[in-house]
């Protein structure tokens, strides 16, 4: 647990010295700002859209960052070779790969966070106030999240066994799919029996991100159920758990050359 | 118990896209290593002594064999409490200063964070680098990542210390001080296994040695059998001689050499020196010295290699290798 730890805070300490980091963390703040130009624009709608931009601004910028730490941590630590100083302490494969998940998921937080301040605070700049019924961006913000530590989940799977560039490739395409799996399912209704199957299959097995989005009702003010809140909740850790376990059983037996 | 028994240890690289060739890095090694001495790997580049050192570090996997450190199965990562390890040109956290990066190596070694703190102060002043304590680490020389290379496998007080190529990289003052450093680990009783292809830094550091070579293990054994056994000739230095000494001691010498007012003879290294001295002496000649010429450990190290040619029977050299092949 210890050595988890050490990995995590590390992790967490390399990632927020990346300069990369503060500019998209910055570009985001531009985004959520744009938000009121584009609300002083859009009759009646203001809020709505104000809400829509910044929650989209933390969710794409989010995913940015997700990806290029996600990718980038692990494989430059194979590259590096910085790897070796690590394993050759009391230290499991497993627990290396635990505690670079968790930095990396604490860095998504951090940053989110950030994001989140920023857009509240643009959010009570624009309306003057804050009430009951802001709560809702929040809870998009919590969706947004569990999205970014699944997409972590991905990148770490993929950088253990391919190249940044492949793997933020692969990460990405995922992440769209895994966007479109009710156009897939749709599809599949409407195709032969092999389709059909294949694509039942495949909405089964990868991740499903449409499901974790909550923009739109958080926009419009709508309250997700708890209930809806825990299942996802749960779906997003069982993935990630998933996802983990490949890893990890990737890397235990992967030679580092 | 030994502090490192290896048997058979076999590594086999696999080469091309579809990982259909594979290259022999490590052939059935065995050897061990005894507790507390300072037991040197010596081999040319691409000998196999790096691919030895991950392999015991599980950071490569084996083909066939097995190994156990401090009594322990490779597999058990947790001996690594009790072990240090220098990676062969080590690369080091650029984002973090030295203090940093030593606290993050005592942090994975699962030591509390007053320990760590002082072991950073403690190693950081051994190696000399206690004035950059606060640098970032993508500042440093090659010699100066060379010595914190050190520093962080120490920092756990190990039992048993692996150093690939310690003297890397580093000046003649740094040089010493490595070697300072390893005659000390030794005298607090820790085991030091270091490869080097450097024979002086072996010659005056280990107590035994392995001679590895395309994978095999060519010759193992204590230095100072190798050495103290491998006489070739004994040298006699006379001073001013005259002539008649010099006929004297014509029958006993295979070579003689004039250099100023000296002459040096070569004897054979099973001369009756009792019969040569009396002679000498007898003769009125002036003994300025008399020396065993012994092998040198390059000249050892290069008769393995060079007679390496179908090394099949050398890799089954025995494991304690007290005695030279």
């Amino acid at each position: 647990m210890n050595q988890i730890a050490a990995i995590a805070v590390h992790a967490f300490k390399e990632s927020v010295r990346e300069k990369v980091l503060y500019n998209l963390v910055i570009f985001a703040f531009l985004m959520i700002g744009a938000g009121l130009v584009l609300g002083s624009v859009s009759v009646g709608i203001n809020d709505v859209a104000l809400v829509n931009l910044g929650l989209s601004a933390i969710s794409v910028f989010g995913l940015f960052i997700a990806i290029f730490i996600g990718i980038s941590l692990v494989w430059k630590e194979m590259e590096r070779r910085t790897l070796y100083n690590v394993l050759s302490k009391p230290v499991a494969r497993a627990e290396f790969i635990l505690g670079k998940f968790l930095g990396l998921v604490l860095t998504l937080v951090v940053n989110t966070a950030i994001m989140t301040v920023g857009f509240y605070a643009v959010l009570w700049f624009e309306k003057g106030r804050l009430g009951a019924a802001d709560l809702a961006p929040l809870e998009a913000v919590y969706f947004i999240l569990l999205q970014l530590t699944l997409v972590v989940g991905v990148a770490l799977l993929f950088s253990a066994i391919s190249s940044p560039a492949l793997s933020a490739v692969f990460t990405l395409s995922l992440y769209v799919i895994g966007n479109l799996l009710g156009d897939l399912r749709a599809l599949g209704e409407q195709s032969g029996a092999a389709l059909r199957a294949l694509l039942r299959g495949l909405t089964l097995v990868l991740p499903d991100f449409a499901a974790l989005s909550d923009i739109a009702p958080a926009a419009r003010g709508e309250l997700v159920p708890g209930s809806q809140i825990v299942s996802h909740s749960l779906y997003a850790a069982l993935y990630i758990a998933a996802l983990l376990s490949a890893t990890i059983v990737i890397f235990e037996r992967k030679d580092l050359r | 118990m030994w502090a490192v028994e290896i048997t058979g240890l076999t590594k086999d690289y696999r080469l091309g896209f579809w990982s259909r060739k594979r290259k022999r890095a490590l052939d059935h090694l065995s050897l061990a290593v005894e507790r507390g001495e300072v037991f040197g790997l010596l081999g040319p580049n691409g000998a196999g002594k790096t691919t030895l050192l991950k392999l015991l570090l599980r950071l490569i996997f084996p083909t066939a064999g097995s190994a156990t450190m401090l009594g322990r199965p490779l597999n058990d990562v947790r001996v690594h409490a009790r072990i240090g390890y220098l990676p062969e040109n080590p690369h080091l956290y650029d984002h973090l200063t030295a203090a940093e990066f030593l606290n993050y190596a005592g942090w994975l070694c699962g030591l509390n964070t007053v320990t760590r703190r002082d072991r950073g102060h403690q190693l950081l002043e051994q190696v000399g680098l206690a004035e950059s304590a606060g640098v970032p680490l993508r500042r440093f020389s090659k010699g100066m990542v060379q010595r914190l290379g050190i520093a962080q496998a120490l920092v756990n007080d190990p039992e048993l210390i692996f150093l690939d190529e310690p003297m890397s990289g580093l000046d003649p003052l740094g040089r010493r001080q490595v070697r300072d450093l390893i005659l000390n680990l030794r005298r607090r009783g820790k085991t030091v296994f270091f490869s080097t292809h450097i024979l002086p830094d072996a010659e005056m550091l280990c107590d035994r040695v392995a001679i590895l070579h395309r994978g095999r293990l060519q010759g193992m054994g204590k230095l100072r059998e190798i050495l103290d056994s491998s006489v070739e000739s004994i040298e006699l230095v006379l001073q001013d001689p005259a002539a008649q000494a010099l006929e004297a001691l014509a029958p006993f010498a295979l070579a003689s050499v004039r250099t100023g007012d000296r002459v040096r003879l070569e004897l054979a290294p099973n001369s009756d020196l009792d019969a040569v001295l009396a002679a000498a002496i007898r003769a009125g000649a002036h003994i300025a010295s008399l020396n065993p010429v012994k092998v040198s450990l390059e000249d050892y190290f290069l008769a393995r290699i060079e007679g390496s040619g179908s090394p099949a029977t050398h890799g089954q050299a025995d494991r304690r290798g007290a005695e030279r092949e």
